[in-house]
């Protein structure tokens, strides 16, 4: 006998609401901030990781990032050194020497105060490595079942250093700088969704959450021409490039077979159908620069630990095109576009 | 990487396309069947390694492609029911179908779920009991060996909350409906993957029948330029027959323990392909004696049968049917996108639209 179920489609028009693809950090998250967001706020273009605030003469950059993820351990970190990675990144990319953050907390009824030890333990050795001070913070506690396990959020500020104004809006970029990108892509995406118990397999593959602010004051210290930056996060680095060539209007190329990928990384990729561009990074910067100083550059990150893998991996150039070209490994050529959405695991 | 790498090495690709430019002396249109290959071909820019005489048309060969619009209204409709976990490989959720989708239902409070196979559906059934547990078993024949896996499991242990609402197909039929449908074509870049499961065997006819290259290609870019000198070889040669270039993967009888499963489970049946109508056993339907664990009849499910139709603007059936181009569509990047795609081709990334969209917007 068949189940007494008669169901009905439901005829309203359903587009009117947020779907997770809004928070993927590619093209819909984009238009979420440029339409709902910034619109009403009055936060012009070009859109940067912080703020930049003039405080009687002095430059400073501000910025907050809200931490979401699942699992909150993940091999290589978990959700408090993603907190306090994340904001200092988000400066350090704006030229800024990070100095002061702020650190708020929703927690489900039921937490584990152990896991939340763990948790502001790992913080406060993430502050102490990156050289900031946790200042202040707030804390709410939230039902069990109105919130995850834990969400945090970070605000930071630091100081631009002296010139360095204009890496995070890209405004001195010009047709003939080369890309550097400080090391291999996709292994915190892959670390949380192995994490995760996802693929049906253990992985080794470790996180790069990782604060990068040591390693770039080092390279500002020795470079004068660095143009632009910009941590890459989620979206990964087909979204960070193609963000890039809409703020100067220029064109980029970027050779496939000079992007680090990891072996491990690389194989899971295939298996999944999965782009390694479009992947998550939790310590990586996409960096421009002068051409005569690439080299240098490269080799300054090269000397870090955070940048042992770092390569120059392509050039901005002269078509004023707004478009990403790859050069693909069998040397033909496509359009590396923005991604619209969450990579979804392949079917067969 | 090995076993990758070996096989997407410039100078080799190179090599290939000069021989393929010495060889081409005629128009060739070939056709890609299988979306993986669809999907490598753009990734690799291999349009961009061919000479001006050799046309790759993409067919019918993306799972969420060609599944039909009533079998999403069912499956959105079924999504409606409390009592209904559904599971379903990633790129379905996002099809249109004829007033919703599963995604929109997921963000209204629908239980849809993503899962990597039938068997994780069937783990989800076995822990989730007060729930049913709805895969929605789609693709070929590449993915019906493990929804008949997850069913015969689901019958040996007595998982009776697991079901599978089935729209697997197989591909030959579909081959043949297309060359019956008079498309211009000389020759087929044959599906690796399914024919792992097939054996070549099952494309010979094609050869054979019909005097049409065939091809069976891995999924490299040497691999896929091999098989491209090879169909311009066999028609250079008027020599057709059913190669095998994926020779590392691939045999003439193929896997027959997935054969054997599949046989167990299903049995041919007429179905239904988005762009290409009803094509004679084409489908693959659960027999009677799981007929307990069909959803279809399990549940009796209403869907508004007026609205069934495609829109008529969206070319997606000619480009199934490998009549049009994706930017021949007058929705090509405007009204249709992949954020907000209005026809199936749009949305999977195995789909022509998605990977023209993707990687050669201009066409």
């Amino acid at each position: 006998m068949k189940a007494p179920a008669t169901l009905f489609i439901n005829t309203n028009v359903m587009d009117k609401h947020i779907t997770l693809n809004h928070g993927s950090g590619g093209r819909l998250t984009g238009e979420l901030i440029r339409n709902i967001f910034a619109s009403r706020f009055g936060i012009k273009e070009p859109f940067t990781d912080s703020a930049i605030l003039d405080n009687q003469g002095q430059e400073l950059a501000f910025t907050t990032d809200s931490y979401v993820i699942d699992p909150i351990f993940f091999p290589g970190g978990d959700i408090g050194k993603l907190a306090v990675c994340g904001t200092v990144n988000d400066l350090a990319v704006a030229g800024a020497i990070p100095r002061f953050l702020s650190a708020s907390f929703i927690i489900e009824e039921g937490f584990r105060l152990k896991d939340l030890i763990t948790i502001t333990d790992s913080m406060a050795r993430e502050a102490l490595e990156a050289e900031v001070r946790i200042v202040t913070g707030d804390t709410k506690v939230v039902e069990k079942g109105k919130c995850d396990k834990i969400f945090i959020t970070t605000t930071g500020t630091g100081v631009i250093r002296d010139g360095y104004k204009h890496v995070g809006t890209a405004e001195k970029v010009r047709a003939g700088d080369m890309l550097i990108i400080s090391g291999p892509v996709g292994n915190h995406s892959v670390a949380v969704m192995s994490a995760r118990n996802q693929l049906g397999f253990i992985s080794q593959v470790v996180s790069d959450c990782a604060s990068l602010n040591c390693m770039i004051g080092r390279m500002l210290d020795t470079c004068r021409e660095i143009h632009f930056m910009r941590d890459i996060t989620r979206g990964g680095l087909a979204t960070v490039l193609n963000e890039l060539a809409v703020m100067t209007g220029l064109g980029i190329t970027v050779t496939e077979n000079k992007i680090p990928v990891d072996e491990p990384v690389k194989g899971l990729c295939e298996m999944m159908g999965f782009d390694p561009l479009y992947l998550a990074n939790e310590g990586k910067v996409l960096i421009a620069v002068d051409k005569n100083e690439s080299e240098k550059a490269r080799g300054v990150l090269r000397s870090d630990s955070l940048g042992t893998k770092a390569e120059i991996i392509g050039e901005i150039t002269g078509d004023r095109n707004k478009t990403v070209v790859l050069k693909t490994i069998t040397g033909g050529s496509r359009i590396l576009d923005m991604h619209s959405g969450t990579q979804l695991p392949r079917i067969c | 990487m090995k076993y990758i790498d070996e096989y997407r090495t410039e100078r080799l690709i190179r090599t290939l396309a000069r021989k393929i430019k010495e060889e081409a002396s005629q128009e060739y249109v070939f056709m890609e069947v299988c979306g993986g290959h669809t999907a490598a071909i753009h990734r690799f820019g291999i349009p961009s390694l061919l000479p001006g005489n050799i046309n790759l048309l993409s067919g019918p060969g993306c799972p969420v492609c060609v599944t039909p619009l009533g079998f999403i209204d069912r499956a959105v409709a079924l999504a409606m029911h409390e009592d209904v976990i559904i599971t379903t490989f990633g790129d379905l959720i996002r099809v249109p179908g004829s007033v919703s989708s599963l995604e929109k239902e997921k963000v209204r409070g629908a239980d849809v779920r993503i899962v990597f196979s039938a068997l994780d559906a069937l783990t989800l059934a076995a822990n989730n009991k007060d729930k049913k547990i709805v895969f929605l078993g789609i693709g070929f024949e590449t993915t019906a060996p493990g929804t008949a896996a997850a069913l015969i499991k689901a019958k040996e242990s007595g998982t009776d909350n697991f079901m599978v609402m089935c729209a697997h197909k197989i591909m030959p039929p579909a081959m043949e409906a297309i060359i019956s449908d008079g498309t211009l074509i000389n020759g087929f870049i044959c599906p690796g993957h399914v024919a792992t499961i097939t054996g070549s065997n099952a494309f010979r006819f094609i050869s054979e029948k019909y005097n049409l290259a065939c091809v069976i290609s891995g999924f490299e870019p040497a691999d896929i330029m091999l098989a491209v000198y090879m169909l311009v070889q066999q028609i250079n040669n008027r020599q057709f027959k059913t190669e095998i270039q994926y020779s590392r993967a691939v045999t003439d009888e193929g896997n027959l323990k997935a054969q054997r499963l599949m046989n167990e489970v299903f049995e041919l049946s007429d179905a239904g392909w988005r762009g290409l109508g009803t094509i004679k056993s084409s489908g693959l339907k659960i027999r009677e004696k799981y007929v307990m664990f069909d959803a279809e009849n399990v549940f009796q499910i209403n869907t508004e049968e007026t609205d069934t139709s495609e829109d008529g603007t969206c070319l997606c059936g000619e480009v199934l049917r490998g009549r049009k181009k994706p930017p021949e569509c007058r929705l090509f990047a405007k009204a249709c996108t992949p954020e907000n795609p209005l026809g199936a081709c749009m949305v999977s990334g195995e789909g022509a639209c998605n990977a023209f969209y993707k990687y050669k917007r201009n066409g």
